[in-house]
């Protein structure tokens, strides 16, 4: 089925659609449709799935309220967008949590059905929206979505409350018909996924074909819309979660390495996901352990790295700080473990739903005694899969544990990911230890389990098994080389030393950074790390839009910092540094380089907005004297006149 | 090759442990590091090592797949004294890292040594996993009722009253009975032996590591220097026999100094009024109403009241041997079954490449 709507079709380039309801009305599954439809068609896109930390919040109330948002345009896009350009509100409360982000002119399609007195007081409303002009400025497109629901379903003997159940795909078929949608995607879907209940696949299908048609034959939409596909390299593309693409990453980096992988984990939001996804891959050879807390995860993961297998734990902040002194264990241990850690907003229980970065300081310094670790970052849902392949590389060929810092956004946030050719991944060699590696004085061999390598400055990874090589390690400072217990004043020196340097010099392994400064000319910096890529990106386009020349560079190694960012640094005039928290990276960047990096940071549990980082860029231009404040593209270009 | 035959036996714990080859036998000296011992004079912890390092040879395990991990305390030292892998990790945290060593690598004979701190208070809670798992390891708990290592401040397992350094006025706190909380935890194999009594710990040890499953064996173990003579009544010649109460798989449970028949002139009876069991002289009561220690029961309800018969304050009375061995398929062995055939590279392309996927044809 191809639609082949016969109203009047206008061609927009990129398009934000917010679906909204109670946290029962299946909207994440209907923004998942949606963006799979999408992915497919061929736009760029970017989503922001947002929900209560509640599993379901009371009925129809704000805190109940539940939303999917997808950005989609036929250019690549670096975020989910600022201002909806349509929102879907399934009953009042959505809608009163939402409106205040929509763009003016913009769309609201809203479920008259919901809109009862009841309902009303509960969303806080005296009046009903939809009768009065509150909403003047948006095309509000009043619906009884629920009602033609129920009607389109009549045939599949459903009681009412699993008919009005279907009103998500009812939903979803007018919003695909509003954009030109292609609709097997869906059809196929969930043929597949109720096989096993007729009625109800039949009901979602009804109801979904319903949507579209109501769209292409009613009267309240004069037109529909298209979105072209984007220009993409060619190539086998899927849309994929950060959680997901991460997973699959531990899973590669297992096949790449030839070893067993060992997750332990504690469910904990927004990391369980990753439990979930590899305790389906036992054909993988991977291993999930879920413990009974936070240190037994990391307990256990650490035990499998010692036993030879790649130990993986993933957690959340509060996680990260039960977790601490095993993390410490595994540096004195020297051992391969990856700690995952899907930031979220905090301290302590925080926001467990919303995202946030503030989990950087304590990934390089939560721990007592001098105890350098690698840390990484990925910048996107899909570079998730990357990051993960590099903390493996890292853990296992310095033989350290590896904080990989992603977060609540990239977890649940998702973009089409061009698949990469598994053959093509560089192999990750453990180098287990074979035999004796060290000669007596008396001409006898024997095994020094912290004799390290020249080059890396690693120690050798001999797990049980080997005759020869039995030894014993803890997290007594040892004596170098042999391992055994030391006390010695210059030993600890050496060893606390020794230590730092070996995580000092993963960066020999890095390569350079690259600035994205197209005119070379950029006297503006803006340096982020994280899931900040997108936000900054879009905020960097649009200053380049007005004329201006910025210069962007991201990090995905937190630690150490890549060998030429000081040299980088060093050239720009001002150097911006925008963060989801108090200024983190800012205050390293202060205290390594001793430049005057000015933090610009948001705690709202949300990404920045590409507005609202374009006013953070303008407002830094502004004190270069490159820009003006007052936020006009005419003085700006004026201003930029002036410079030449 | 000659076909297995299930006799329905119980899997030995070291199965999947590569043995010695024939004729190859190793001694207490193979099993010692070159690393100095630190305990203090007396320390009962030197007994264990012995008895340890004694018994190890007559698992005929190859050496190189013995693993022992601890946690921290005195006894947690215990790894570096031995010549085979080992891990002296954080506190409270062995059966933790034990656990993933030995889900890890079904070919290693995995044994945990920690304390009545290190176990039962900072680490109560990997302990209690460990037990219910049932996770294929053997943990070794030294049990002196005090913290040593931190100099003398009451433990877990210290008696209520007990004067220390951090409790002056003597401490409040109601002692952990180990073996009944082993117990409670549904563990499969729990024992109780004492560090001066090498022939009944070797014995001890032998049947705990025969045992597929976490054995938790409960080590009294003297601190001369913090609490010495903690276990004199069952160590003391003329009051032992009364103090201890020994259980054997399918014997009486008899104790007291000799009766007319050459055995212990008490008894374990049932307890009418309780539910639970009392002693009794044996001359008082009829033989079919003494208790035969039944380990192998899967019921553990009288293995926990036989384990309450231990005093909570000073230490006059105490049940000694194997409480409880029964037979349940292991947390790691499970695991195990459930992974699937090892896929490579080819079905990792194919993993990737599932959920909806469409093609560019052309760059675009």
């Amino acid at each position: 089925m191809t639609l082949t709507p016969e109203k009047p079709i206008k061609q927009v380039e990129r398009v934000i659609i917010r679906f909204a309801g109670d946290s029962g009305d299946g909207m994440q599954l209907t923004g998942d449709r949606f963006t799979q439809q999408t992915a497919i068609f061929g736009n760029d896109l970017a989503t922001f799935p947002s929900f209560p930390a509640e599993i379901r919040s009371p009925q129809g109330t704000i805190p109940g309220v539940s939303s999917f948002q997808v950005h989609f345009a036929s250019r690549d896009i670096l975020t989910p967008g600022d201002h909806p350009d349509v929102l879907v509100a399934m009953n009042p409360a959505a809608l009163k949590a939402n409106v205040s982000d929509l763009r003016a002119g913009a769309v609201i399609i809203a479920d008259t059905h919901e809109f009862t007195a009841r309902n009303l007081t509960k969303a806080g409303y005296d009046h009903n929206p939809l009768e009065d002009d509150s909403l003047a400025d948006f095309q509000v497109h009043p619906v009884d979505l629920t009602g033609m629901t129920i009607e389109a379903v009549k045939d599949f003997s459903l009681t009412r409350k699993e008919a009005t159940r279907s009103k998500n795909m009812f939903a979803l078929g007018l919003v695909s018909w509003l954009y030109g949608r292609p609709v097997e995607p869906t059809i196929d879907h969930l043929t597949r996924k109720f096989a096993g209940k007729p009625n109800v696949r039949d009901a979602n299908i009804a109801a979904f074909k319903a949507g579209v048609n109501f769209g292409e034959t009613a009267e309240v939409f004069a037109v529909s819309y298209e979105v072209k596909p984007a220009p993409v390299p060619k190539g086998r593309y899927r849309n994929i979660t950060g959680n997901l693409a991460l997973s699959y990453g531990i899973v590669a980096a297992g096949r790449l390495a030839d070893l067993p992988v060992f997750l332990g984990a504690y469910p904990i939001t927004p990391a369980s996901d990753i439990l979930h996804e590899l305790s389906k891959h036992k054909d993988f050879g991977v291993t999930t352990f879920q413990a009974e807390d936070e240190i037994a995860a990391i307990g256990a993961a650490l035990g499998a790295s010692y036993a030879g297998h790649l130990g993986i734990t993933s957690t959340s902040g509060p996680g990260m700080s039960l977790k601490s002194e095993a993390v410490g264990l595994a540096v004195m241990l020297e051992l391969p473990l990856v700690v995952v850690d899907v930031q979220r907003g905090g301290p302590s229980t925080g926001l467990p739903t919303k995202t946030e970065q503030a989990d950087l300081l304590q990934a390089m310094f939560g721990r007592n005694g001098e105890a350098p670790l690698p840390v990484i970052a990925p910048q996107s849902p899909a570079d998730c899969f990357d990051a993960a392949l590099e903390a493996v590389r890292i853990a296992v060929t310095f033989r350290t544990p590896v904080v990989l810092l992603s977060d609540g956004y990239l977890a649940n946030g998702s973009e089409p990911w061009r698949l990469p050719d598994v053959t093509s991944l560089p192999r990750i060699e453990p180098g287990f230890a074979t035999g004796p590696n060290h000669k007596l004085d008396d001409g006898d061999e024997d095994f020094l389990p912290y004799l390290r390598d020249a080059e890396t400055l690693a120690r050798p990874w001999a797990p049980p098994g080997k005759a020869g090589l039995e030894h014993r390690i803890g997290g007594l400072e040892k004596s170098d080389g042999t391992g055994n217990i030391s006390y010695d004043p210059a030993n600890h020196e050496h060893m606390v030393r020794v230590r730092q340097a070996k995580v000092d010099r993963v960066a020999e392994t890095v390569p350079d950074l690259q600035v994205d400064d197209p005119s070379g000319r950029a006297r503006l910096l803006v340096i982020g790390w994280g899931s900040t890529y997108g936000p900054i990106g879009a905020g960097v386009r649009r200053v380049r839009q007005r004329g201006f020349d910025v210069a962007q560079v991201h990090l995905r190694h937190l630690n150490p910092f890549p060998r030429n960012l000081g040299e980088i640094l060093a050239r720009y005039d001002k150097v911006v540094v925008p963060e989801m928290n108090l200024g983190q990276l800012a205050l390293l960047l202060r205290a390594k380089y001793l430049i005057d990096a000015e933090s610009r940071t948001n705690v709202r549990g949300t990404p920045f907005g590409a507005e609202e980082m374009e006013g953070i860029l303008l407002a830094a231009l502004t004190d270069l004297g490159i820009a003006d404040a007052s936020d006009n593209p005419i003085d700006a270009r004026v201003a930029e006149e002036a410079l030449r | 090759m000659t076909t297995p035959i299930d006799l329905g036996l119980p899997t030995p714990g070291t199965a999947g442990v590569p043995t010695l080859a024939e004729g190859q036998q190793l001694t207490g000296k193979d099993f010692t590091s070159d690393q100095e011992v630190r305990w203090c004079p007396g320390c009962g912890d030197y007994a264990v090592l012995k008895a340890v390092q004694g018994f190890l040879p007559q698992l005929g395990l190859r050496r190189e797949n013995i693993v022992f991990v601890s946690g921290i305390g005195c006894s947690s030292r215990f790894p570096y004294y031995l010549d085979t892998y080992g891990m002296h990790s954080i506190h409270g945290r062995a059966p933790a890292i034990a656990t993933g060593i030995a889900t890890a690598r079904e070919d290693l004979s995995v044994w945990v040594v920690t304390g009545d701190g290190d176990a039962l208070s900072i680490g109560g809670n990997h302990l209690i996993h460990a037990l219910r798992r049932n996770v294929n390891m053997t943990i070794l708990l030294f049990n002196n009722r005090i913290y040593g290592l931190t100099k003398g401040q009451y433990s877990p397992t210290s008696e209520a009253g007990k004067v220390t350094k951090s409790t002056p006025m003597g401490s409040v706190d109601q002692p952990l009975n180990p073996v009944s909380l082993a117990l409670g935890a549904e563990a499969t194999f729990v024992a109780r032996t004492i560090d001066s009594d090498r022939k009944h710990l070797t014995s001890v040890l032998s049947a705990a590591a025969a045992h597929r499953g976490t054995a938790l064996v409960e080590i009294y173990q003297n601190c001369p220097i913090f609490n010495d003579g903690a276990f004199d009544a069952i160590k003391d010649r003329d009051r032992k026999a009364d103090a201890i109460i020994p259980l054997e798989h399918g014997e009486q449970i008899r104790f007291g100094p000799p009766g007319e028949d050459g055995r212990g002139s008490k008894a374990l009876v049932r307890d009418e009024v309780t539910g639970g069991v009392r002693a009794a002289f044996a001359a008082d009561v009829p033989d079919e109403a003494i208790l035969v220690h039944d380990a192998h029961n899967p019921d553990p309800s009288t293995a926990f009241a036989i384990s309450r018969l231990t005093d909570t304050g000073y230490l006059n009375q105490s049940p000694i041997g194997i409480f409880r061995q029964v037979v349940r398929p292991t947390y790691d062995d499970q695991v195990r079954e459930q992974a699937g055939p090892r896929r490579g590279l080819d079905d990792l392309q194919a993993l990737i490449d599932g959920g909806d996927v469409w093609t560019v044809e052309e760059d675009r």
